[in-house]
């Protein structure tokens, strides 16, 4: 027990905060949207792409470590890379699922080669699998944040077609929705916010924000607006929350994150599994 | 016919053709449906019904022919075509409430920020209230029977106001009482005398009081006209090219001895 709380040490916490409020700031934004992303990736099926998406992302970033270039960059080339490939090639739900699982050790594998052959520190390489935000450098951290805001700010603008193609695609497409385009531009938002979670939880935990926090809100509420409210907080509260805890100690941030972000879920499935059980009683009495 | 007017027809088609490799589903087809007016297609699976039903959508091509509706050539997503597409049970769980449904309707295809808007939300009202579905608009589609469903369906075709309505099978997998509830629904729809309905069906019975002609399918053929003069032997087996009873027993449309047609070429996929 003394071994569990000595991990943690909040003597100079203020301070240390001002030091990663770059970091806490950027943690919020991805949260906020990856969870708004992720109500997306639900509601199209789309869960396991995100994680060939960060693997092929995870691979840039090694590649970009190796040959000197910019890390972000890098690793936003590879996210976007497998996005355009698995549109181009999955439209429908089986041919995406073998496309993905086929990237998917292609990328990672690429990825250790070019880890094993980077001559430089070790902690490098392991934060691209697990996530180390606080490693990012300050003009790093705000192009995350640029980036975080533009899928934001097209997302929404797409939201009611992304929404109804994906909830009612036939009668979606028989009222004009562009559907190639608007599944191939998603899927290019979902690489770019993916890239983005690389940086922060690394390629291995992207779920946990991509995923989990949609997951847990879809559990408890049907309005749209709910749904998409309670997934951007649930993913707020566990990117910054996972920060917090981890600055206060020395173990890296994503398990903090991903703790988080499950037990929200399970707090959820509870909720949602009693509330349905009260629905049923009413419809049925 | 009923009511002449100076409004083009609801749907007009001219000279339409259609054939998938080698196989004619139809060609040389015309058929005007004015509104207010309720056209019942059928005939056997592989016939053609769906593919005519996205022909009219826009969404599949003809060889050649022309399809209008309310005087304007079909184009995916800018005609004024309310569509009911084949049933499909929602899953129990899906995080969407019967408005939602209708909502698509309203304002499903507009990009911009979805803010919300009062318009918008007075519009549902009025389409819920419109197919008796005002009780349950708040609930999770999920959990609604299949006739709830099939109405808010309606309701979501409805917006937009749509001078022709389509509804491919919208029977299908009813019972008796929530058939019946659909056929009214339908029949008032049809006596507001805005729009032309047409519907694809197998089961010509539950409708056959509502029906004021028959597009009848088959063998790569067709013949329009009211279900008395079409749904006869001798036509049906010029039609099939085979012998093909029809009977009546008490109001109801038997047929007998109707094949289907060839299955390997898959409509519309």
């Amino acid at each position: 027990m003394d071994g569990l709380l000595d991990l943690f040490s909040f003597d100079d916490y203020g301070a240390l905060l001002w030091l990663v409020r770059n970091s806490i700031l950027a943690g919020a934004v991805l949260g906020l949207v990856g969870g708004l992303v992720g109500v997306m990736v639900m509601q199209r099926d789309l869960a396991f792409a995100v994680h060939g998406i960060s693997e092929l992302s995870f691979a840039g970033a090694a590649a970009a470590l190796l040959i000197g270039a910019d890390v972000v960059t890098g690793s936003i080339v590879g996210s976007v890379l497998a996005a355009l490939v698995i549109g181009a090639f999955g439209a429908r739900a089986r041919d995406r699922n073998s496309i993905v699982g086929v990237l998917m050790p292609a990328g990672l594998g690429l990825g250790i080669l070019f880890l094993a052959l980077y001559p430089g520190r070790s902690a490098n390489k392991f934060s691209l699998l697990t996530g180390q935000i606080i490693a990012i450098d300050d003009p790093g951290v705000l192009r995350l944040v640029i980036v975080s805001l533009v899928v934001l700010v097209a997302l929404l603008l797409v939201w009611r077609p992304l929404t109804f193609l994906s909830l009612d695609p036939e009668s979606a497409v028989a009222r004009g929705v562009p559907a190639r385009a608007l599944s191939i531009g998603f899927l290019l938002l979902l690489g770019l916010i993916t890239a983005v979670s690389v940086q922060i939880v690394g390629a291995l935990l992207v779920l946990a924000l991509l995923v989990t926090p949609a997951a847990a809100a879809l559990r408890v509420a049907t309005s749209p607006l709910v749904v998409a409210l309670l997934a951007s907080a649930f993913g707020l509260v566990s990117a910054v929350g996972g920060i917090l805890l981890a600055i206060a100690g020395s173990l890296p941030i994503s398990p903090f994150i991903t703790t988080i972000s499950f037990l929200i879920y399970l707090v959820c499935r509870v909720v949602g599994g009693v509330r349905g059980t009260v629905v049923r009683k009413e419809v049925l009495a | 016919m009923s009511a002449v007017s100076a409004d083009p027809p609801a749907l007009r088609i001219r000279g339409a053709a259609l054939s998938f490799g080698d196989r004619v589903l139809w060609s040389g087809l015309d058929l005007d449906i004015a509104p207010g007016e309720l056209v019942a297609v059928l005939g056997p699976n592989g016939s053609g019904k769906t593919s005519l039903l996205r022909a009219i959508l826009g969404i599949q091509p003809l060889d050649t022919g022309a399809i209008e509706v309310a005087g304007m050539p079909v184009h995916r997503g800018r005609s004024r075509v309310g569509y009911v597409p084949q049933q499909r049970a929602l899953p129990r769980d899906l995080a969407l409430r019967a408005r939602d449904l209708v909502r698509f309707g309203v304002s499903g295809t507009r990009f911009g920020l979805p803010l919300p808007s009062a318009r918008d939300r007075a519009q549902v009202d009025d389409l819920l209230a419109r197919v008796g579905a005002t009780r349950y608009g708040g609930m999770p589609v999920g959990r609604l029977s299949g006739g709830e469903q099939q109405r808010l369906r309606i309701a979501q075709a409805l917006a937009g106001d749509p001078r022709l309505l389509l509804l491919d099978e919208p029977l299908l997998s009813l019972d008796l009482q929530h058939q019946r509830g659909l056929a009214d629904l339908l029949a008032a729809e049809r006596a507001t005398g805005d729009t032309g309905i047409l519907v694809v069906t197998h089961d010509v019975n539950p409708l056959l009081g509502l029906v004021d002609r028959v597009l009848y399918l088959a063998g790569g053929g067709f013949r329009v006209g009211s279900p008395d003069e079409v749904l006869r032997s001798e036509v049906l087996t010029e039609l099939y090219g085979t012998p093909v009873d029809v009977f009546r027993s008490h109001g109801r449309l038997v047929v007998v001895g109707a094949p289907d047609a060839h299955h390997h070429v898959e409509e519309g996929a």
